[in-house]
């Protein structure tokens, strides 16, 4: 008996749950009662759905940047720790995900909210209230929220990985601290960067439900726009189209990720 | 007094971050133990949502729904993403590959595709029966990680101990048992705590591809726009702490042991030294 036949159950089920839906949408967004169309990928490229889709580019954008901004100073603090403490702190800023993402999400609003917390503290502190609540900022700050651990872990590791005598190296041979930083550990922590961003980047694209609880459904992403075309509107065409944009949209950033991954390693190799 | 400096502010930067992260957090926790129903509105100490979350028929099997899924669908990904990882290891490369990168669609792919994608495949096949739809679902996003778990103990482990439990007279199954699957044991436990927990916490691909069965996430979203029930903020309290001390108890054990096993290196350094 072949070993190879313990695979069989899974390339089965490989075969109907994974690679048949990705078929069945292609078909959905290129047909109409079984026939060829391009009606469907045409309204989903309708001027209307575009600027939804380029807000929600926009808004993946702007979070992962603030991810990364915060994030990589942290993985960084952290990598320079003891190991032993490191590990435990480390723990700390995961533990969160272990709370319903939705639930968390909602306490933003109690937080956020005109007669929340974080008003009564600006009020008691002789400041004017704001509207804080139902804002763009609101679900930026919802996506940075959730999505800031993805950044940090893979930075994390490959810092943590690091030969720290590529340190030595550049401090001994008379770099600075921002010398060092800069020229060594950055370039060299690249490849967790760039998995960090493309954790962060395409689940942000796709997000779901943070923009109705804290935009209150004032700012529609491509998310909420499939959701409505597949569940409210039972539009498996248009749906489906939507899907297959985003796909192509991922698979483009996939490209751009794995080209920068390579590019940093070969930079990384001419450093050395 | 510069170092100092230093180190006081990036302990005041991690605080900051670990604030920000913990309020939603303890916002949900301390109104669990609010005696008034709104959130934000504190009027003073009570257990009654405890109480009344047990009583509960509607979270009781949206959490019974959650939990069973969680275990069933770890226990299958787990059997069937190990014997698919040991399959894929003999494979020729060609083949191999082609099923590692069609395994990675899961995982790259957005959750709200995956989800929608399944729902089609549910509806196309003419599957009703929504616990059968979620279940299948979470199997479906589990596997992966499972295989990911396991390939790379497969590669460590030396391919001569199967060899030589064949030759010593073992049939294929009889030696896979004995001496592969223990030898790759460490890959196989965390691949089932990664699918048990995706699972626990799984929102988009469950909301899009069941239908007429709420899981504790489904339960949650449909509440969240009314308002959240204070019973809520008493469950996630207690699942929360349930986790955190887990892994608590996790890493704690294993700073130990490295400490242990760092203090036991020194010695026999000095021995030889």
């Amino acid at each position: 008996m072949k070993r190879t036949v313990f695979a069989a159950p899974y390339a089965v089920w490989m075969a109907i749950f994974i690679f048949a839906p990705m078929l069945l949408i292609g078909y959905y967004a290129f047909t109409d009662g079984g026939d060829f169309t391009l009606a469907n990928m045409r309204a989903g490229l309708d001027a209307m759905y575009m600027q939804v889709l380029i807000r929600s580019i926009w808004l993946a954008f702007r979070a992962t940047l603030l991810c990364l901004l915060l994030g990589y100073p942290i993985a960084y603090l952290l990598s320079r720790m003891k190991h032993g403490t490191a590990t435990l702190l480390s723990v700390f800023f995961v533990v969160p995900m272990w709370m319903n993402f939705l639930l968390r999400t909602y306490a933003w609003q109690v937080l956020l909210d005109s007669g929340g917390i974080l008003n009564s503290l600006l009020i008691s502190l002789n400041m004017p209230g704001q509207q804080l609540l139902y804002t763009e900022a609101a679900v930026l700050l919802g996506m940075v929220y959730n999505f800031l651990p993805f950044m940090i872990l893979p930075v994390y590791t490959v810092l943590t990985k690091m030969d720290a005598s590529h340190i030595e190296a550049a401090r001994d041979l008379g770099a600075n601290g921002m010398q060092t930083f800069f020229r060594v550990v950055l370039p060299l922590s690249m490849p967790g960067v760039i998995s960090g961003v493309t954790m962060v980047f395409i689940p942000a694209i796709t997000t779901f439900a943070i923009s109705r609880l804290l935009g209150g459904g004032m700012f529609m992403l491509y998310g909420d726009l499939m959701e409505n075309q597949f569940l409210l509107l039972n539009d498996w065409g248009s749906g489906s189209a939507l899907s297959f944009i985003l796909l192509i949209l991922v698979i483009i950033s996939m490209a751009v990720m794995r080209r920068a991954e390579r590019q940093a390693g070969e930079e990384g190799a001419k450093l050395w | 007094m510069v170092k100092r400096v230093r180190n006081f502010f990036k302990g005041t930067y991690l605080g900051l971050m670990l604030l920000f992260l913990y309020a939603p957090i303890a916002v949900l926790i301390v109104y669990s133990f609010n005696a008034s129903k709104t959130m934000g509105n504190w009027t003073g100490f009570s257990l009654i949502w405890y109480r009344a979350l047990f009583g509960d028929a509607m979270i009781m099997r949206a959490l019974g729904v959650t939990l069973s899924v969680a275990a069933l669908s770890a226990v299958i990904a787990t059997i069937m993403g190990t014997f698919a990882a040991i399959g894929m290891h003999s494979m020729k490369k060609g083949t191999r590959l082609v099923i590692e990168n069609i395994s990675q669609l899961p995982v790259v792919n957005p959750d709200l595709v995956t989800g929608i994608s399944l729902m089609m495949i549910f509806a196309f096949i003419g599957l009703k029966d929504g616990y059968t739809r979620l279940l299948l679902a979470h199997i479906t996003f589990n596997i992966p990680y499972v295989i990911f778990s396991v390939a790379p103990k497969l590669r460590q482990s030396s391919n001569e101990l199967y060899e030589a439990a064949l030759d010593l007279g073992c049939t294929p199954l009889e030696a896979l048992i004995k001496v592969v699957i223990p030898d790759i044991m460490p890959g196989i436990v965390s691949g089932f705590i990664l699918a048990f927990t995706l699972s626990l916490d799984d929102f988009v691909v469950s909301y899009f591809s069941t239908q007429g069965v709420e899981n504790l996430s489904i339960y949650i979203y449909s509440m969240a726009r009314r308002g959240i029930n204070p019973k809520i903020n008493a469950l996630s309290t207690l699942m929360f702490v349930a986790v955190v001390t887990l892994l608590l108890i996790v890493n704690i054990k294993s700073i130990r042991e490295e400490r242990a096993a760092d203090t036991q290196r020194r010695k026999v350094a000095k021995k030889t030294a």
